[in-house]
């Protein structure tokens, strides 16, 4: 493919996540536009970081679900903070399956949390390889500058 | 002048304006810096509150501002804040996921300058930096008005700046708290700012603060314009309590407080400013304290009864803080519990106005001395016995034979509710109970705090809270070891007791007695906000040290073990002088050698006297925390 077709591709790409709802375009294009010569693939900095630290966030929820008793209290919380995290990227999907979760804990249902938890981790690993994706896009059409 | 040395920033201010992010989220903390530094902002990040405290601490004037997320694991957001405006008076923006009203408005409330939600947009920060000229503005103003009142008076403003108003020096590194030299100085010259008239002191200092904004920190002078605020130091605070106390809490007036003080350089509008904060306070911890006050409220009141001065060495202390400004012993002794309360309940000019607070002034109760309103009948039985008592009435009314005074335990429910809330007793048992709270005049309004007070000497008194501070008492260990020991134990204990309750009162509004609860509250808002937990082990020997108590009668939630850690870290400090903030509702780190502690006011030289050793061998603890993060040396600042 050409240069031309590639970065048609891209924005594509980038069309499919924010129609899709799978990013706010808002924040996207926030993050795009802090990118500059000192950072010019911060927003693929900015996605891994949130992916790392969501790894750690989701062991802490784990773990205070599958704790007995479960502190309901302190999963949402957890929760919270997660949902803080995604919105840093923004999210959406993610972020309402956060909330979803978030009711339940409300309710006290751990059935139900642990089933949102499910959906949560779902649609944040869908994300992750669209947004993979993109990134590699962008680099094969080399929108991505070495530094 | 200043802009000679002024950075570059200085010259196209905003840039350049120092701005510290807090942020437990690594993602967010990294884009945020990035759009901060898009700003031309000189960004430091920070993932957690304490280490922001702990920078900011180094450098006081390190930073313009300050922007923090609510939720931290480490510490809450909002307490975070607090010690921010109190301490070091920064703007702090607060950011969070959660835009619900009431919490936006409990950050405005705990001082936050703005309240931003997640996603924050570039724009946003853009304009960040009008907070800074905001309060740069204010310090000004003040300070013009200083100026003029000096004027007036034809007296050099005296501060004890750094030594000369050099500005061109980047930096005789004197990060010390300009407010302190300001308040410390004696006979310091006067930078020649001064000597203009408020005109051309406005225009200069006008041009300094913009040239000189992100001067060198050092300008200690006074004349700088970075910071001119007042630091409200326990002393200051504490006549300030005084004066509010004597005046009465509904009729004063920044005048009539100003007029008391007797302060020379202090002006109108820096005592109106502290008043607001000191209401806000008050009314923050009475608002928890009857949340959780079950008991009704501690007989802080009882405090008042500056009777109980004389008797006990360390009822004094507490006394002492009772009568002289009900707050402003407290606040100075416990230095930085939220002595506070003092000032606003009931505390007639006498009443150590503390005891009304929540704490578990109860225990004073069983003291007996508690049971006068306001005058300390027989101050030291009470002490003892309200101690002793306390301690057990807390448990459950103890009727402990110290009880001198009457039965007034009603601490039995009281103490329940103490007892959690005691918790902080560990902190305040340091604080002496001598705090005439159990003779806090419960006919004065006395807040519902003094309540619990009633049930140690005091018949009358109605509320048993004051058994608050008893449970307290008991469950710490190290503080009351001596639940019914004699006298002399009793002070001990009650010490921490009363001076909790203080501490509690300080959280709140003069804790309401009601508000027993509120008593752990505030005793742990003290603590918390300071990782208390740590210090608590240690603090709970302090307890024992009447000053303690009242410093942190901050939430007492976790507190209960953390208060008395809490507070003990704070003592550590207190040997090398620690910072006293007055943290609205927490514990007030106070920089005062524990020398300083000393109340100036109090006259009853017996009563300090016999804290003197206890406090000073309780403050040297080692606590973990940091001393500013608990005033709960307040109590045993009664040493002398």
């Amino acid at each position: 493919m050409d240069r031309n077709q590639l970065q048609r591709q891209v924005a594509l790409k980038r069309s499919f996540l924010f129609e899709q709802c799978y990013l706010d375009p808002q924040q996207f294009v926030q993050l795009e536009e802090l990118q500059d010569d000192a950072n010019p693939n911060f927003v693929e900095e900015i996605v891994t970081l949130f992916y790392k630290d969501s790894a750690r966030l989701f062991q802490k929820i784990e773990q205070a679900l599958y704790s007995r008793p479960i502190d309901f209290a302190k999963l949402d919380d957890y929760m919270h903070q997660f949902k803080g995290s995604t919105s840093s990227i923004g999210a959406i999907k993610v972020k309402n399956e956060c909330s979803q979760f978030k009711e339940f804990c409300l309710a006290a249902n751990a059935d139900g949390c642990v089933r949102a938890l499910e959906r949560v981790k779902q649609e944040h690993q869908t994300l992750r390889i669209h947004l993979e994706n993109y990134f590699q896009l962008r680099r094969q059409a080399g929108l991505v500058q070495r530094v | 002048m200043e802009s000679s040395f002024s950075s570059p920033r200085n010259d196209t201010f905003p840039a350049g304006l120092r701005v510290l992010v807090v942020d437990d989220d690594p993602t967010w903390l990294k884009i945020l810096e990035k759009m901060l530094k898009r700003c031309s902002y000189e960004v430091t990040t920070c993932g957690l509150a304490r280490d922001a405290l702990h920078l900011l601490r180094q450098k006081k004037d390190g930073y313009d501002m300050v922007i923090s997320d609510v939720n931290m694991p480490d510490m809450d957001g909002f307490r975070l804040l607090e010690h921010l405006g109190l301490e070091m008076d920064l703007p702090v923006i607060m950011m969070s996921v959660d835009g619900e009203t009431s919490r936006v408005m409990r950050g405005v409330q705990h001082g936050a300058c703005d309240y931003l939600l997640k996603p924050i947009r570039m724009k946003e920060l853009r304009n960040i930096w009008q907070h800074v000229f905001r309060k740069k503005i204010h310090e000004i103003r003040d300070i013009e008005s200083h100026e003029s009142l000096e004027g007036i008076l034809g007296v050099g403003w005296k501060t004890e700046n750094r030594k000369k108003p050099d500005r061109n020096r980047k930096k005789p590194k004197k990060k010390k708290n300009r407010t302190e030299s300001l308040i410390r100085s004696g006979s310091d010259q006067y930078d020649e700012g001064y000597f203009l008239s408020a005109d051309d002191l406005t225009s200069s200092r006008k041009r300094k603060d913009v040239d000189n904004k992100y001067d060198d920190k050092d300008f200690a002078d006074f004349s700088s314009t970075k910071k001119a605020r007042v630091v409200w130091s326990v002393d200051l605070h504490q006549k300030f309590v005084k004066a509010v106390h004597h005046i009465g809490f509904d009729k004063v007036g920044p005048k009539k407080i100003l007029d008391l003080m007797n302060v020379p350089w202090l002006t109108r509008e820096n005592v109106a400013s502290h008043l607001q904060k000191y209401r806000l306070y008050l009314s923050r911890l009475q608002k928890e304290n009857e949340l959780k006050s079950s008991c009704g409220g501690m007989k802080h009141s009882d405090y008042s009864s500056k009777d109980a001065q004389g008797s006990f060495g360390l009822q004094n202390s507490i006394s002492i803080q009772q009568s002289d400004a009900a707050h402003g012993s407290f606040k100075v002794s416990g230095d930085n519990l939220v002595s506070q309360r003092v000032g606003t309940k009931s505390h007639e000019s006498d009443i150590e106005g503390i005891v009304s607070e929540p704490v578990a002034e109860p225990k004073k109760g069983s003291n007996g001395n508690i049971s006068d309103p306001q005058k300390t009948r027989s101050p030291q039985m009470d002490f003892n016995n309200s101690y002793a008592e306390t301690k057990k009435c807390l448990i459950g009314n103890v009727p402990d034979s110290q009880k001198i005074s009457t039965p007034q335990v009603h601490p039995s429910h009281s103490i329940a509710l103490v007892e959690s809330e005691v918790n902080f007793t560990e902190f305040e048992s340091a604080i002496p109970t001598k705090y005439s709270w159990n003779e806090i005049p419960l006919n004065k309004a006395q807040k519902p705090l003094i309540q619990l007070n009633s049930g140690f000497n005091k018949p009358p008194l109605p509320g048993p809270h004051s058994h608050f501070q008893v449970d307290r008492v008991q469950s710490i260990p190290s503080i009351s070891s001596r639940p019914s020991t004699a006298e002399e134990d009793v002070t001990g204990p009650a010490k921490s007791k009363p001076s909790y309750s203080e501490c509690i009162n300080t959280q709140g509004s003069h804790v309401s007695p009601s508000t027993t609860d509120s008593f752990p509250d505030q005793i742990k808002s003290c603590l918390v906000n300071h990782q208390v937990s740590e210090a608590i082990s240690t603090s709970t020997a302090n307890m024992e040290y009447q000053g303690f108590n009242l410093n942190c009668i901050t939430d007492l939630e976790s507190a209960q073990r953390n208060l008395i850690m809490g507070s003990a870290s704070p003592f550590a400090s207190l040997d090398d002088g620690f910072q006293i903030c007055w943290y609205q509702g927490d514990c007030y780190g106070m920089n005062l050698g524990l020398q300083n502690i000393e109340f100036p006011e109090y006259n009853d030289p017996a009563l300090v006297s016999e804290v003197p050793a206890h406090l000073y061998d309780a403050l040297r603890f080692d606590y973990p925390c940091e001393p500013s993060e608990y005033s709960v040396m307040g109590q045993g600042l009664f040493i002398s």
